[in-house]
């Protein structure tokens, strides 16, 4: 199949970056997004030309490099599915496709479609981690939790941290990631003691970047790993009870 | 620094300043106000479907709707004195919209900031609807609407001959000019997509979410929505019509 590419292109951070279109035959549908990508690129460098940086490693939708906002689409036009493991299948042969960098304050463009999306890294230094004793691991049927308990915990520990919620979220809020970092510690007993301290600091670090979740849907729509805005409630919830515990002891000074 | 009297040394004390107070604090959060706009709809959401019950007796004639006006001016008594009561719930009232329209304003803000640069390519929503993401339009439609409305039948400055205490003349007064009957329509249209988001959103806002309800939250929304939407339009619509005398 042949299709029509049109990719934005920014060489710096502070240039002002413009859409460039770039015809691509030959492609397989059985590529992948980011396997077109690269046939763009050998066209590329093969005409002497700067090649189109796009950040991709596992390219089996694990390590949440990949970020591309396909046709409006972050991910594009596949639900459940990060940007490498798109097939070609999915458009048509002839089509023109739009492909952008996630845009977000917080997310700024390093280069082409490459953005910096450490602001993610302070959310989760804030707070997502336990205390765990150093050492041999303990035995595991130590702490039981209930299946469902660690099923949801599971769900909320599939994300990727690709930053496609923030991408698709018209208002550029990272509720859906934040949720499912604090709530995959939250709702499990290891992640008790630090329960009501880390929605607090994890939530304070995301609002210093992102902004505000008001109840599009849309992360969730886009979201690679299909997780639920119902950890964006239980984080509500817990951030909300957090604000309200007494944490200290009585007679304890601050 | 602050130097501690009969410190020997120049050894330094602690600097820590005191924490702001627990409002400051909590209100900074963009989840608290999100919190306290749910909170703050619950009320206006109540006082909608209120308003919608005692002005639908309009169509049971004047003695019935003036009789309920002059009752809630009588609200509380013997307990409390004459009108207290009704100032009371103006007050909360007035508080709910105040915070609901300055919290809105400032995360609106906040989103505004979290994404200078838009997207130049058209966005494809899966998810976001056209009331989700048509809420300040339809709420600043609302905030113009029920100025005009206090205007009109509270304070009557914009109402032909207003007579205090007469409901029922006032509304049809109001009415027979066609063009704010079709703004009273235009507006609580706008009210309805408004309830449509909110009553909906306000659930994950307050962290209420079970699998075990959560599909009836849509079902309250939309339902909630339907019938203040189809009472209140169809007041100006009856009356301006003339379908009912
Ligand atoms: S490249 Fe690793 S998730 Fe796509």
């Amino acid at each position: 199949m042949k299709v029509t590419l049109n990719v934005w292109r920014q060489r710096s951070p502070n240039d002002g970056g413009s859409f460039q279109i770039y015809e691509v035959d030959e492609v397989s549908p059985d590529m992948s997004f980011l396997e077109l990508f690269d046939v763009l690129n050998e066209q590329l460098i093969e005409k002497g030309e700067e090649p189109v940086a796009f950040d991709h490693d596992c390219r089996e939708g694990i390590c949440g490099s990949c970020s591309m906002m396909i046709n409006g689409r972050a991910h594009g036009p596949e639900s459940g599915t990060a940007t490498c493991q798109l097939h070609m299948r999915k458009f048509e042969d002839g089509a023109t496709i739009t492909v952008e960098p996630w845009r977000a304050n917080a997310f700024p463009i390093i280069k082409d479609l490459v953005v910096d999306r450490s602001a993610f890294d302070r959310i989760v230094e804030a707070g997502g981690y336990i205390t765990a004793p150093t050492g041999t691991a303990s035995e595991a049927n130590l702490i039981l939790v209930p299946k469902e308990v660690s099923d949801a915990a599971m769900d909320a520990a599939a994300c990727i941290g690709c930053g496609a919620c923030v991408a698709a979220c018209p208002n550029g809020a990272a509720q859906l990631f934040t949720a499912a970092k604090i709530q995959h510690l939250n709702l499990l007993p290891q992640g008790q003691p630090e329960r009501w301290s880390r929605v607090i600091d994890m939530v304070d670090t995301m609002e210093e970047f992102f902004g505000s979740c008001t109840n599009h849907r849309e992360c969730e729509a886009v979201c690679p790993k299909e997780i639920s805005i119902d950890f964006i409630a239980l984080m509500n919830r817990d951030y909300i009870r957090a604000q309200f515990k007494q944490r200290r002891l009585t007679g304890q000074k601050s | 620094m602050t130097k501690v009297a009969g410190d020997l040394t120049d050894a330094p004390a602690s600097t820590r300043r005191r924490p702001a107070p627990f409002v400051v604090t909590f209100y900074r959060s963009a989840i608290a106000k999100k919190w306290l706009m749910a909170i703050s709809g619950i009320i206006l959401l109540g006082y909608v479907l209120a308003h919608l019950v005692g002005n639908l007796k309009v169509f049971l004639g004047k003695d019935d709707i003036n009789h309920y006006a002059e009752w809630l001016r009588e609200l509380g008594e013997p307990a409390l004195p004459h009108e207290v009561l009704l100032w009371g719930m103006r007050i909360v009232l007035l508080g709910a919209f105040v915070i609901h329209i300055v919290a809105a304003y400032q995360l609106t803000m906040m989103n505004r900031r979290a994404r200078p640069q838009a997207y130049r390519s058209p966005r494809d929503y899966v998810a976001a609807d056209f009331a989700s993401r048509t809420m300040r339009w339809t709420g600043v439609i609302v905030l113009l609407f029920v100025i005009f409305h206090l205007l009109d039948l509270t304070f009557g400055t914009v109402n032909p001959g207003y007579e205090s205490g007469n409901v029922y003349r006032n509304m049809i007064a109001s009415f027979e000019r066609v063009p704010v009957a079709i703004a009273y329509i235009v507006a609580n249209l706008a009210l309805g997509i408004h309830i449509f988001h909110g009553a909906w959103s306000m659930f994950q806002s307050l962290g209420l979410n079970n699998p075990r309800y959560n599909a009836w939250r849509r079902y309250f929304a939309m339902g909630f929505a339907g019938a203040i939407t189809t009472g209140n339009v169809a007041i100006p619509l009856i009356i301006t019509t003339g379908i009912y005398p």
